[in-house]
């Protein structure tokens, strides 16, 4: 194809963009682009008018100008001027530009939209494209209002051009994934799912990708896209490479259109219909088999189509995981490129892999392949590649393997790029942990971790192996050896001094019989790294220094010396020098029996998950670590894992030196053990099966006399809620922390934080008596008719901040102390009751069982909506059925103060509107509620009437429900 | 997808399309940042990264740079042949493509991608049929003859790697 007869030239933009590309400097292009700039806004502004072609010409100019990086502010007008244009090249050029320099001036979004609605309604199916093109590469919420009804109709209409219904389908896409609320597909639905029917393969290929993200978003409603899915894919699969003519690709028949239909596929679970999926189960064999066939041609996009499809079929195999027989396949193909020459195709092997070896039919296929993938992680010269391979190590271990794969990762450490270090090294922790049979070889391994990798070696990781020596005593005598070793290096990293501070400092005296260990040798090893060491790691060792002298009591005078060194005892820093001064003061005074009590060995620490695998899971987002550490697991950390460590916990057991600042590692609290109900998830359950509070409640019951009967069944049932509990919820309506709930024995508060429908609420129970509470038992469950299906709560552990020393099997509540409880709450629905809550304890024998409303209203789920008077306007007059709108007129029960009540409202978590209502004494407001099920769109007014000290709430909505929930709970507030 | 980026072996930015909507300056320093990633990989190194929460795909052809961004569940292969197919269709379109063209008519660049992309999603594969949408909209224009460019290296002769 000769290029001459291309198009048309702007010789004007040629010979400019020429110009550009001559200047020798940065310098001289800028002069040259602000002559430029000059000369069009001289011709922008002049007198004459511009013939289409200048302004063409210019505009297409100003393009290029922004497209080099230069900021444009002007040529809008003339760009929307050409668009309206009946030229198509100027249309064309206006449109381009409008695209490329979306401009939020609503004034030009109205011209814009006009002519995109002229196009629109042309019939001209080349200007229809150009439009619906422009509205797509906007995406604009505004286009969406304006569009949104108009393009499915265009889609699915009789008599629309097949390039039309391409671009409508792709455009409306577009429009769902910027404003799903505005994109209703309602009647259009079954429609728009057989578009996989269609005669043309563009219009399939065009439309399912807006049916794959309908489908996500809304399974249910597109469920019958499965079995046409399912056909159309066979009839691919099955043809010749000819028989599709122009979409067949290097003969890789509809290679796109396979791949979207089995990412559709992917929405649903397997097909129930057993002809369609044998159907499915015999094209995704014959894709497995075609995938051994020679290949038709050498060309790279033969292949990379073929393998794009196989790949992704193997997406869907995994995504079922319910046929062994596929997934084996799958393994056996994936292991073949395992070793291909082609860079890429390793790269996807490896990844793919990863998620194959967490399923139990394909796992130990998955094994077999361990020594390529260990091969690959040293000679790979690629670093992207080398990290899939240590994923994939990560992924297939288990105990078979562990050693081996713990052995590698530890070698290639020593060379790892930085980049991947620090996750490289939380996934060897949790490796040697979780498949630990002897706990010298973990111990080994995490000292070899931080031997080789001291930097990357974060707190968690040292908290805990020091968690595990304490809890384990058949390896302490071996940690104790093996530190000791360690620290025998002339160049040891700090947190190697930390570990072994804390731990000679606990077990020093199961080594000193050795007279190469003898106390004193042990102390003057840590002692000769202490001037190297930060504040904190000093500290540690100050204190492992006291535990010496009750240790061995011959080491008391080197320590006394070492303590009353100036350096210790006048040191600039203030914990540094209180430690001294009261450990000090402590070995002086205190005799063998009371030191030998302060400074006893550690308890054993409270069994918990691991805090080290929420730590790998906030470094690889979602997914990346294997299913079974979901939820519970993470959230253990929120409440417990890390807080727990080194130096706080001896710093605790010194009851007698209670130091202020003993926080000093940055961990949240100095609490040695602390009682954990391991409760993670059980709760889901609760929530679901419990059919709300029972009636038949015995309420509080204080009476003494009843304290040591046993429980009758009928006291242990939760209390009916308070009386003021609606009251306390009101409170809460327009903000989210603070107390809930206050008596003589217990003050509950509350922070909750929410982003759409997701909330998380931290619960702190204090007890206020100096007497422990025992049994000390929450629930949350959602009352009545909406417990089925409007909140989702997940409790997880409660967890003591204060001193408890024994290990409790009951949840304890000790006097003065605190515990914190989170919530997690998913909004599936728009709702009007507010969940339960339900505590119960035994105080001094009696058993305490109190329940309140959880203050979670549907105002929590407000998405602030910022918008225009003119849409403002529009949109009330949409919501004017009478259902949608709710109503109140009633007495201003507080001051009306204008800072108060805006508070109010922005607390309500709606966008308080400004200049939108006449009357300034008026506030309007808007907001979308996020629910999982659907997005309500609000709008509110408040009309306050100073004089006669009343207010007129009016709410309008999409809802009628939630219209007047919402106007309800607001009504309380003023 | 959410965005596709042509640059330069010098990394000068000769076509940038975004499917999400992001501030000027977040796209510049998406760019800058992706512009230095990829030139600083070496050749036979494999043509897919992860980059923040993205997958990156990109390809050289000649002296240019295609460069995409997918979603983590999108396939990769396929976005390489995406790549392809739109050179395909540029080397169709200029008749044996190559920078110069793309630089001087940046318009059509834009124009031809928009036919066969449209928010990030492939609009139509048949290589006949988006050529037909771009040549039938060329016979709706005046007719001025084109420039003339001296032909460099042409992009679908891949550069051996």
């Amino acid at each position: 194809m000769p290029a001459v007869s291309k198009g048309d030239g702007m010789r004007g933009l040629a010979v400019f963009i020429s110009d550009i590309r001559n200047c020798k400097s940065k310098e001289a292009e800028i002069k040259r682009i602000n002559k430029e700039l000059a000369n069009i806004r001289s011709k922008f502004k002049g007198d004459k008018a511009l013939d289409g072609y200048s302004k063409k010409k210019y505009v297409c100019k100003l393009l290029f100008i922004f497209l080099l990086g230069h900021d444009i502010d002007f040529g809008h007008m003339e760009a929307v001027n050409l668009l309206s244009s009946n030229k198509y090249t100027e249309k064309q050029i206006g449109y381009l530009f409008i695209s490329v320099l979306v401009n939020s001036n609503s004034e030009l979004i109205r011209l814009i939209n006009n002519a995109i609605k002229n196009d629109l309604s042309s019939r001209n199916p080349t200007f229809m494209c150009l439009a619906l093109h422009c509205i797509a590469n906007v995406g604009s919420r505004e286009m969406a209002e304006a569009f949104a009804g108009e393009i499915p109709r265009i889609l699915v209409a009789g008599d629309t051009m097949d390039s039309v219904k391409q671009s409508a389908a792709l455009c409306l896409l577009r429009l769902y994934k910027a404003s799903p609320d505005l994109v209703l597909m309602g009647e259009w639905t079954s429609r728009v799912v057989h578009l996989l029917n269609d005669q043309h393969m563009g219009v399939v290929t065009a439309a399912i990708s807006l049916i794959t993200c309908l489908s996500s978003k809304n399974p249910d409603e597109f469920k019958t896209c499965v079995s046409l899915a399912v056909s159309r894919l066979s009839r691919i699969v099955s043809s010749a490479s000819t028989d599709l003519q122009d979409y067949t690709y290097y003969f890789v028949p509809a290679p796109w259109l396979s791949c979207k239909l089995l990412r559709l596929l992917q929405c649903y679970p397997p097909p129930e219909d057993g002809a369609v999926k044998g159907r499915l189960v015999e094209c995704l064999e014959t894709i497995l088999n075609k995938a051994q066939e020679p290949p038709k041609s050498k060309k790279v996009q033969h292949s990379n189509a073929k393998n794009a499809i196989l790949f992704e079929a193997i997406s869907l195999i995994i995504h079922y995981d319910s046929e062994p027989n596929l997934l084996v396949r799958a393994c056996n193909q994936l292991g073949q490129f395992l070793q291909h020459r082609e860079t890429n195709l390793r790269y996807l092997a490896l990844e793919s892999m990863c998620t194959l070896a967490s399923s139990e039919f394909s796992h130990e296929a998955v094994k077999t392949h361990i020594e390529t993938v260990i091969n690959a992680l040293k000679t790979e010269r690629d670093v992207s590649v080398r990290q899939r391979a240590a994923d994939l190590l990560y992924a297939m271990c288990d105990r078979s393997n562990a050693k081996q794969i713990v052995a590698e990762m530890l070698s290639y450490l020593e060379t790892a790029d930085y980049s991947i270090r620090e996750e490289m090294v939380l996934k060897v922790a949790i490796l040697a942990e979780k498949y630990a049979v002897d706990y010298s070889w973990y111990v080994d391994t995490i000292l070899n971790l931080i031997r080789i990798a001291g930097d990357y070696v974060s707190e968690e990781v040292w908290y805990r192996v020091i968690q595990i020596v304490i809890n384990r005593d058949d390896v302490q005598g071996y940690a104790a050896k093996t530190v000791f070793e360690a620290l025998q290096a002339p160049a040891c990293h700090e947190n190697m001094v930390k570990v072994g501070g804390y731990i000679l400092g606990e077990f020093g005296n199961l080594i000193a019989g050795d007279p190469r260990s003898s106390p004193l040798v042990q102390f003057n090893l840590l002692h000769s790294k202490f001037h190297l060491c930060s504040v904190p790691t000093r500290a540690l060792l100050l204190s492992a220094y006291i535990k010496f002298i009750n240790l061995f009591p011959e080491t008391k005078a080197t320590i006394q010396e070492v303590l009353r060194s100036d350096s210790q005892i006048r040191n600039s820093d203030v914990e540094l020098q209180q430690r001294a001064v009261e450990y000090l003061k402590l070995s002086s005074i205190a005799s063998t029996d009371v030191l030998a009590t302060v400074l006893e060995e550690m308890p054993p620490f409270p069994e918990r998950e691991s805090s080290i695998l929420a730590k790998l899971k906030k470094k690889k987002g979602p997914g990346a670590v294997s299913v079974e550490l979901e939820d519970g697991k993470e959230r253990g950390e929120l409440n417990g894992g890390g807080d727990r460590g080194g130096d706080a916990a001896i710093a605790a057991s010194n009851a007698s030196t209670p130091s202020p600042s003993a926080d000093l590692l940055g961990l949240r609290s100095t609490a040695p053990v602390s009682g954990t109900t391991p409760s993670a998830g059980s709760l889901l359950v609760d929530v679901f099966s419990e059919a709300g509070p029972s009636a038949t409640s015995a309420g509080v019951n204080d009476d003494g006399f009843l304290s040591s009967a046993p429980p009758t069944v009928a006291s242990e049932d939760p209390a009916p809620p308070l009386p003021e509990s609606d009251e306390l919820l009101n409170k809460f309506v327009c903000k989210n922390n603070g107390v809930l709930f206050e008596n003589q024995l217990l003050q509950i508060g509350i922070k909750s934080e929410y982003r759409q429908n997701l909330g998380r609420m931290y619960l702190f129970y204090g007890n206020k008596t100096s007497v422990q509470f025992v049994s000390f038992n929450t629930t949350v469950s959602c009352p009545g008719e909406l417990q089925s299906h409007i909140l989702q709560c997940i409790c997880t552990h409660t967890h003591t901040l204060l001193n408890v020393q024994t290990k409790t099997v009951e949840p304890l509540v000790e006097g003065g102390a605190q515990v914190q409880q989170v919530i997690n709450i998913e909004c599936l629905t728009d709702f009007i009751d507010a969940p339960l809550l339900n505590i119960k304890f035994r105080y001094g024998g009696a058993l305490q069982n109190i329940s309140l409303k959880l203050p979670v209203t549907i105002n929590k789920f407000f998405q602030p909506t910022e918008m225009a008077a003119a849409d403002f306007f529009q949109r009330w007059k949409q919501l004017s059925q009478p259902q949608q709108e709710a109503q109140k007129i009633f007495k201003a029960s507080h001051g009306m103060d204008t800072e108060v009540l805006k508070a109010k409202l922005l607390g309500l978590g709606t966008a308080l509107l400004e200049n939108v209502d006449p009357n300034p004494e008026n506030y309007v407001c808007a907001g979308v509620i996020q629910t999982k099920a659907q997005q309500v769109g609000c709008l509110l007014r408040l009309e306050p009437n100073a004089q006669a000290q009343m207010y007129r709430l009016t709410l309008r909505s999409s809802k009628d429900t939630v219209s007047q929930r919402v106007c309800d709970l607001l009504a309380e507030q003023f | 997808m959410q965005f596709m980026l042509l640059f330069s072996r010098q990394g000068k930015l000769r076509l940038q399309k975004w499917y999400v909507p992001l501030s000027d300056k977040e796209k510049k320093k998406i760019t800058r940042e992706l512009v230095q990633t990829v030139l600083a990989r070496k050749p036979k190194m494999c043509s897919f990264l992860e980059w923040r929460d993205l997958k990156v795909v990109y390809k050289r052809y000649a002296s240019l740079y295609f460069c995409c961004a997918i979603e983590n569940q999108d396939n990769e292969l396929i976005t390489l042949e995406i790549i392809h197919r739109y050179v395909e269709l540029l080397d169709k379109y200029f008749g044996s493509v190559c920078e110069l063209d793309i630089i001087f008519n940046f318009e059509k660049a834009y124009f031809i991608l928009d036919e066969f992309l449209l928010g990030g999603e492939a609009q139509d594969t048949s290589k006949k049929n988006v050529l037909k949408a771009i040549e039938q909209a060329d016979l709706l224009q005046e007719n001025r003859p084109r420039q003339f460019f001296f032909l460099s290296a042409q992009l679908t002769t891949e550069k051996p790697l």
